[in-house]
């Protein structure tokens, strides 16, 4: 491939380093599986779903200033979303209005599926507009929690969701008739499913960020950032904050359903434990922790916290074993441990997390001095 | 200090990736055979979680100190225990870790929300699964012929829990609680099936959390409806401080549990209040079948009382090498074909699977705590 | 009628636990004005340590009696050091550092705390001893018993007791400096550094008393048990406006009404449609509509202006 490459071709620089970066993308699931094992591709695969729904969050806590501890609902709204349509659910629930289900083509879920989550995020965001910082905290981790409970509960009278027992047997994701979740052969190369997905998932980040990208730069992104630092002052200056700050609930709420369809699609099995207040937090760990308000802190936050834990679950035992000469102490709590140590240790040592913004350093720079 | 650990232990996991401390059982000739185990060995689930880690791991011990000989060669199981955390998303990353490590078979998960979805990418490497504790109805029944399980699902246990209910203790007016998990659901829906065909009423269905530990609002509102018998389709932990509740409020039912609630563990937090509460149990007690009671001082012996699942996962475990050794193969495409066929003298039950990889005889045994400790009262089909 | 009066009862003893911990929150929020996640965690540590200590001074053959109170005290004192080393060790670095830093650290201490507890105690639940005899009583129907009747007592002793602490004392006028301006609490010649760490020893003490009734309550203890405690009393503490010790007390007695309440009665208002799975939904409704209204909670007084 690197011969239809040439050197010395007219091509900018920048364009060379998006193709170096498509390239890099192109060999890393086989690299991965190769170095490590296909259970890696796996996690990558996780890992990537994770970095879009915490560049979603980090629109709405980054940008916008709005803490959100719910942000996980819209994920769910995804991922429900592509399994009711895509999966014998209904068929099962419902003979005689769906025979055969719907069996939807993804392509056509995954708009629908966003909007849904995007009005979802309006719906969130109307009665939260006068709140502030830690009671807005408590209304979303609220909304959080009444989407996951409605989900885990209406399976009766009407059986829309299968209640606790979650939908399976979801069809996998499918582009133009091929199926991602078998072995394809493309121009000899074997693409097993994990790979695949992995190809889908980095091209939807790549959206994802490029979106992300546009609309720190534009009108919206200043507009939402002057919120951020003043509601009042940004009123002031003309500044439709209601209307600005619904729509970054609704653009964060897009990108979480978005995620959640993925999710759905490569799982094959949606339940409400997969949507817990927990994950919220996590995402939120995320863009925290990466550094709010910039795109490429929270790929790397995002990309850390997934991870870690595994990392941590490949690596306690040999390192046990190589320290004490057997596993001395337990590993799974040990291991949860050094992940809550971690995220403690990054905060002390840098808190504005592990790439802030620039704007976010020099605000931190003021503020040092002002003390 | 913390980025340069951090930074040996990424290096570490680099260098440890895919290599396990077996493989020096290899080099002394011995033809090593993985078996992975499955259960959340973190979080509210965890007690349960490793009492299925040890029963996986007394059971390989035995095989290894049995000294079995598959394909003309002396074979070392060796266990690799995962932890899913009860979520269905790391089970299926630690379902494809297992996969990437070359395990024969998997015992696990614990719980039917990790169980589903793992079961997936089992069947896509054509590895075979037996879930000592799953008992969604839908596990068995998404079409993968590699998904087995030793314990009743939920519609035989919920039915034998109903006619039960109806038929020997003969209550009419019943109540059922659930805790809105899949088992607690799943179970409980099945035992008001069965119960409402045996002709009893349910005056009343109340719902909790399993992270509950007040239970006084519904069971006021429960005994409003003056029950005969209150069914909670739920685990120990909280069945075991709702039992001390209904004896608070002065409710005076009969106190009924599935699998969820037989276990020391009830007993324990349950206090005085434990006598005379019934649960099930899939398979036969374990004193009734050979094997069961030494299986039993052993383990306590070696470990902690048996929580729940351990016998289960000891017969999984063994089922699956004796299937290996029908076939005298540990190789999955060749072993599957007999674990499916295989008839297998289990210390919780006679076990053989029928199309989906149900139990074909799912009997269930019910029991009441007397006198502080679980006594069976009878094994129904 | 005797039903309504027993969910009445089961809403203030449920209310009542939930605002001893709410107390601990609202503390260290109207001060610093940080939401300490971790105080769930201390909770647990509370009701384990005291039970460890329980235990070990029965096996020592101390009449019950004096062991419940010995081992409280003992309990008591290992929060106030656990208080005061996570906000050592967590939250004074991060003082000046972006908001939701120390959100991030305190959620790393709630793990870190959850697993050394497993690590510590093991993965099972713990059964809480039966000590002293639970006397059931009678009122127009309804029953209520020894552990629940002190569960009230204790939680209006306390609120009390903080609000002589922080109305009456030199003490209570340097927390309230500090709550008021760090900055010029300091120039005052107020100690800041300890007056904050008092406050988190003085909430973690609280958190002992909470885990302790909890645990005799229910006859449980285990290492998870501090999650959803912890976020309900935050949540108890949000709707009364926190920072406010008489908000918490409020908010804490009402959200355990509303869920035994809604518990008790969704079901029939809703003619079956909806039962007592939706009982959180239920309060959070409850929380958004006084919010909407109210957007610094019942008693909340300050415009809390962060994110």
């Amino acid at each position: 491939m690197k011969k239809n490459l040439p050197l010395c071709s007219p091509i900018s620089p920048r364009a060379r380093e998006i193709i170096c970066i498509i390239l890099f993308v192109a060999v890393l699931p086989f690299l991965t599986d190769a170095l490590l094992g296909r259970g890696w591709v796996r996690i990558v695969d996780f890992a990537m779903l994770y970095i879009m729904l915490a560049l979603g969050l980090n629109i709405v806590v980054g940008y916008a200033g709005l803490l959100d501890l719910g942000y996980i609902a819209f994920y769910a709204v995804g991922a429900y979303c592509y399994a009711l349509t895509s999966s014998p659910h209904l068929a099962l629930a419902y003979p005689l209005l769906f025979p055969d289900g719907l069996h939807l083509s993804f392509l056509i879920v995954l708009p629908l599926a966003a909007l849904l989550a995007g009005g979802f995020g309006i719906l969130l965001g109307a009665p939260t507009l006068r709140l502030r910082g830690d009671y807005l905290a408590i209304v979303t981790l609220g909304f959080g929690e009444i989407v996951r409970i409605f989900m885990n509960n209406l399976n009766a009278p009407v059986n829309l969701t299968n209640g606790p027992q979650g939908i399976s047997m979801i069809d996998p994701v499918r582009i133009a008739g091929v199926s991602l979740n078998t072995t394809q052969q493309v121009f000899g190369f074997s693409l097993p499913s994990v790979h695949l997905y992995f190809y889908l998932f980095a091209g939807f980040t790549a959206v994802v960020v490029f979106v992300s990208h546009r609309l720190e730069k534009s009108r919206i992104g200043r507009a939402w950032m002057a919120i951020r630092e003043d509601e009042v002052a940004a009123s002031a200056m003309g500044i439709n904050t209601r209307n600005l700050k619904l729509l970054a609930f609704a653009m964060g709420a897009m990108f979480g359903g978005v995620s959640g369809t993925l999710f759905a699609g490569f799982q094959g099995f949606v339940s409400p434990e997969s949507f817990s207040l927990m994950e919220s937090i996590m995402v939120l760990c995320m863009v925290v922790l990466g550094g709010m308000g910039n795109i490429y802190g929270v790929i790397l936050g995002g990309m850390t916290l997934a991870l870690l834990p595994e990392v941590l679950r490949h690596s306690i035992v040999p390192l046990q074993q190589a320290m004490f000469g057997r596993t001395l102490i337990d590993p799974e709590s040990l291991r949860m441990l050094l992940f809550g140590t971690a995220l403690i240790g990054v905060m002390l040592f840098r808190p504005a997390g592990l790439w802030p913004s620039r704007v976010r350093r020099r605000e931190l720079a003021t503020d040092e001095a002002e003390q | 200090m913390f980025i340069r650990t951090a930074l040996l232990l990424t290096m570490l996991a680099l260098a440890g990736c895919g290599k396990t401390a077996s493989d020096q059982a290899a080099a002394s000739g011995e033809q090593v055979i993985r078996i992975g185990s499955v259960a959340p060995l973190t979080g509210p689930q965890a007690h349960l979680g490793k009492d299925n880690e040890n029963g996986t791991r007394m059971a390989i011990e035995d095989a290894n100190a049995k000294g079995i000989v598959i394909g003309g060669k002396k074979v070392h199981f060796e266990l690799i225990s995962e932890d899913d955390q009860a979520d269905p998303k790391t089970a299926t990353i630690v379902a494809q870790k297992l996969a990437d490590n070359k395990v024969s078979g998997v015992i696990g998960h614990l719980n039917s929300g990790t169980t589903i979805p793992a079961a997936k990418i089992y069947s896509d490497n054509g590895i075979p699964q037996i879930s000592p504790s799953a008992t969604a109805v839908s596990y068995t029944h998404q079409g993968f012929k590699t998904a087995f399980r030793v314990m009743a699902n939920d519609a035989q246990q919920g039915h034998a829990l109903g006619m039960y209910a109806v038929k020997n203790l003969g209550v009419k007016r019943i109540a059922v609680i659930d805790d809105r998990t899949a088992y607690g659901q799943g179970l409980a829906d099945e035992f008001i099936k069965a119960a409402h065909a045996a002709g009893a009423d349910i005056v009343s269905h109340e719902y909790t959390s399993d992270k509950s530990v007040d239970f006084t609002a519904v069971l006021t509102a429960v005994k409003g409806k003056q029950p005969e018998l209150l069914f909670y389709g739920g685990m120990d932990a909280q069945g075991g401080p709702m039992a001390r509740q209904i004896k608070a409020l002065a409710l005076n039912v009969k106190y009924m549990m599935g699998d969820g609630g037989r276990t020391p563990e009830f007993i324990k937090l349950a206090g005085d209040a434990a006598n005379g509460v019934y649960a099930s149990l899939p398979g036969v007690p374990l004193d009734k079948m050979p094997g069961g009671e030494t299986f039993a001082t052993r383990f306590v012996a070696k470990y902690q009382p048996i929580q729940l699942y351990a016998p289960y996962c000891y017969d999984a475990v063994n089922v699956m090498i004796a299937a290996m050794q029908k076939a005298d193969s540990a190789d999955p495409a060749k072993y599957l074909p007999a674990l499916a066929g295989i008839s297998y003298d289990g210390i919780t039950a006679k076990i053989q699977f029928d199309v989906n990889g149900d139990l074909k005889a799912g009997n269930v045994t019910l029991y009441q705590v007397q006198q502080g400790k679980w006594q069976a009262l009878e094994t129904v089909q | 009628m005797d039903i309504f009066l027993q969910q009445i009862i089961n809403g203030l003893v449920q209310g009542s636990v939930y605002a001893l911990v709410a107390l601990g929150y609202t503390m260290v929020y109207g001060i610093l004005g940080l939401i300490n996640f971790a105080h769930g965690e201390v909770v647990m540590a509370g009701a384990m340590l005291a039970l460890s200590a329980l235990t070990a001074l029965i096996s020592w053959g101390v009449a019950p009696l004096l062991a419940l109170p010995v081992s409280l005290i003992l309990a008591m004192a290992g929060c106030m050091l656990l208080g005061f080393g996570i906000e050592r060790i967590a939250y004074r670095p991060l003082r000046h550092a972006p908001r939701l830093a120390p959100l991030i650290t305190a959620i790393g201490v709630s793990i870190v705390l959850q697993n050394l507890a497993m690590m510590i105690w093991g993965r099972d639940y713990h059964a809480f001893p039966q000590l002293i005899k639970n006397q059931p009583h009678y009122v127009g129907g309804a029953i209520i018993n020894d552990i629940q009747i002190i569960i009230v007592i204790m939680a209006v002793v306390i609120m009390a007791g903080l609000m002589i602490v922080v109305h009456r004392t030199s003490l209570g006028r340097a927390m309230r400096a500090v709550a008021e301006n760090q900055h010029a609490a300091q120039l005052m010649g107020v100690d800041v550094n300890r007056v904050i760490s008092i406050t988190f020893m003085l909430g973690s003490a609280l958190a002992a008393v909470a885990g302790l009734m909890v645990s005799a309550n229910y006859g449980l203890a285990h290492y998870y048990m501090g999650f959803l405690l912890g976020l309900k009393a935050f949540t108890a503490a949000v709707l009364g406006g926190i920072g406010n010790l008489r908000g918490a007390m409020l908010g804490g007695l009402l959200l355990g009404l509303i869920e035994s309440l809604g518990a008790g009665y969704i079901g029939p208002l809703t003619n079956g449609f909806m039962g007592s799975q939706y009982q959180d939904v239920f309060a959070f409704f409850v929380l958004i509509a006084v919010l909407v209204f109210r957007p610094s909670g019942l008693l909340g007084e300050r415009l809390a202006e962060r994110a």
